[in-house]
């Protein structure tokens, strides 16, 4: 199976993996987004937002080396913002001088690009967590109890279902072009034809692809049809929240409530 | 293939609060505005067509071809959805692929998910569409117009959909306008020409096997004039305000200094050794202390917390992955 496609969940019986999806759900964005607010360079709070993932990590049983390894798949992107360490303006603490001009790396430039780079390490780490410990029909749960469109739900729970079933499709639309087209196992050999002639024999996979996956959505609709389906999407009622529930939520919340507190009153 | 076919999947910590807020709420009444029409279009189908269609570009996207010395070329099917499904389904589409890339697989974060879906499925579409209705007004009718619009439509929607991402990177302060916008430009415009082959490759395909699908003639659905109008204008804009932006970065800044985006970044609020005295015990000083004792005692709680509940936990049996 492609990496990319295999279902993230790993089966646990941990803390974490008890808690109830809406809960960690709404933490994680929580997380997220009190993250996304820390000021650039409040060094301490960072610290405190690692200590509180890496807690979570160590609840979950999925192994801090696993989740810490993952999360490092996110970080190519950080090149992005590699120019803020000699755009931004302020104290200089190397001068490089290249032919005709001068790179000046600034102490804030530097605090800027770390910041963002903590920030996108911590927020990935919380959202490993989150898709490690909850099953995806779980995460259709929490979805619904923050509101989004019960329509949108019902495609992402079939687009789940599916997902599955057309990557093997075009695993094998993959395996019969290797087979077919003189694939060269060796790295060096590119395999034979154009450029433009092997994008083509890709679009006529992909157009291969669409028709299949068109006439497979047909075949389920009538499926689905004939086992009753009128277009409304009906589910299992979703027990309420308990007090004990309740409680880790407001904490959780209460405890990124004051980092950002204490991060604000320090650093603004 | 562990890299993301795209490079545009903005990950968390990139976007700031404000540009992630706004996008937000401008992907949420495209995508609500999408799920209507396609509710009306569709009707009780919408359900399963959609999810089988969003699964298929999702799996559609390992479809790669070889380039040169190890890197490929992908698909990433915003225009080959628009094309063949029209402008809402395609929002709708798209915007499950992206959500799903974000949510399950951290192909972008989810505080940033709301830009990632602006980018990708309103803009990637609504650009398609745009580009492939005027191609087709051009070629009137004659074959040509689909494999030409689908050539087109292709590689701008991949290539304004990037100057979007790097605009939205240099208004939140994370790159700079004039380094961001021509290296995402730069990347996407060869990124793109593999898009508009695959393409076009598809659609021939699908005029030799299935011509129904294209429908040549009466493509454009109802609203499909308002996505026509918003892809236009938001390509036209970006061309435009790209280049000024990458060659005035101050500009930009400007702009985002005045609507207070910048504003952590702007003051040198802090230094690595601070030079901050506290002026005698003022209250805010006295709040600052009793936060930062109250916020480590919890931390202190919750590690403990962990600690205890490990302890009780060890009995139990190891994971199974």
């Amino acid at each position: 199976m492609h990496i990319h496609f295999a279902d993230p969940y790993r089966a646990g019986t941990s803390v974490l993996h008890e808690l109830d999806a809406r809960v960690k759900f709404v933490l994680v964005i929580a997380f997220i987004l009190t993250t996304a607010l820390t000021p650039v360079g409040a060094w301490p709070v960072y610290v405190l937002l690692l200590s509180l993932v890496l807690s979570a990590t160590l609840l979950s049983d999925l192994g801090i080396g696993h989740v810490l390894k993952r999360a490092s798949l996110a970080l190519p992107f950080v090149l992005a913002a590699l120019p803020l360490l000699f755009t931004v303006e302020g104290r200089p603490l190397l001068v490089i001088p290249i032919a005709a001009w001068t790179l000046t790396f600034t102490a804030e430039g530097l605090a800027r690009f770390a910041s963002i780079a903590l920030k996108s390490w911590l927020s990935v780490q919380a959202a490993i967590i989150l898709v490690e410990s909850t099953p995806f029909t779980q995460l259709l749960i929490a979805m619904r109890a923050v509101k989004v469109p019960r329509l949108l739900v019902a495609i992402f729970s079939l687009m789940w279902r599916y997902l599955f079933v057309l990557a093997d499709e075009v695993l094998r639309l993959l395996r019969a072009r290797a087979s077919r087209s003189g694939h060269s196992g060796e790295p060096g050999k590119r395999p034979g034809g154009t450029l433009v002639w092997r994008a083509q024999v890709t679009g006529g996979m992909a157009g291969n692809l669409f028709l299949r996956s068109f006439e497979r959505g047909d075949r389920i609709y009538v499926a689905m049809l004939a086992r009753g389906y009128d277009g409304e999407v009906r589910s299992f009622a979703v027990p309420p929240l308990t007090v004990a529930h309740w409680i880790v939520l407001g904490a959780g919340l209460a405890v990124l409530g004051l980092l950002l507190a204490f991060a604000y009153l320090i650093w603004s | 293939m562990l890299n993301s076919p795209a490079y545009m999947h903005v990950p968390d910590g990139f976007l700031s609060v404000p540009v992630s807020i706004v996008l937000w709420v401008v992907s949420i009444a495209a995508v609500g505005y999408a799920l209507m029409r396609v509710n009306k279009d569709l009707g009780e189908r919408q359900v399963p067509m959609m999810g089988v269609l969003a699964a298929c570009i999702f799996a559609g996207q390992m479809l790669n071809f070889s380039v040169t010395g190890g890197t490929s070329g992908h698909l990433l099917g915003a225009a080959l959805a628009t094309i063949l499904l029209g402008p809402w389904a395609g929002v709708l589409v798209l915007t499950c692929v992206v959500s799903v890339q974000a949510l399950i697989f951290q192909d972008g974060g989810l505080l940033a998910l709301g830009g990632n879906i602006f980018n990708m499925a309103v803009i990637g579409v609504t650009v398609s569409y745009a580009v492939y209705r005027v191609v087709q007004k051009i070629a009137a009718g004659r074959p040509w117009g689909t494999f030409v619009g689908g050539l087109a439509a292709a590689w701008f929607s991949i290539v304004i959909a990037s100057l979007a991402a790097a605009l939205e990177l240099a208004l939140s302060g994370t790159s700079p306008a004039n380094v961001a916008v021509p290296a995402m430009g730069g990347i996407h415009m060869l990124i793109g020409i593999g898009e508009a082959l695959i393409t076009a490759g598809a659609l021939a395909f699908l005029s030799a096997t299935r011509r129904d699908l294209l429908k040549p003639g009466d493509a454009t659905p109802a609203g499909g004039r308002l996505a026509w109008v918003i892809g236009l204008l938001i390509a036209l804009g970006l061309a435009v305000i790209s280049p000024i932006a990458s060659s005035n970065p101050d500009g930009l800044e400007w702009v985002a200094e005045q609507l207070g985006f910048l504003q952590n970044a702007a003051e040198p609020t802090f230094t690595i050794i601070p030079d901050y005295v506290m002026p005698g015990v003022s209250s805010e000083a006295l709040a600052t202390i009793i936060a930062g004792v109250v916020g480590t005692l919890i931390v202190f709680g919750v590690a403990l917390l962990v600690a205890y509940l490990r302890r009780s936990h060890s009995g139990a049996p190891e994971q199974q992955a």
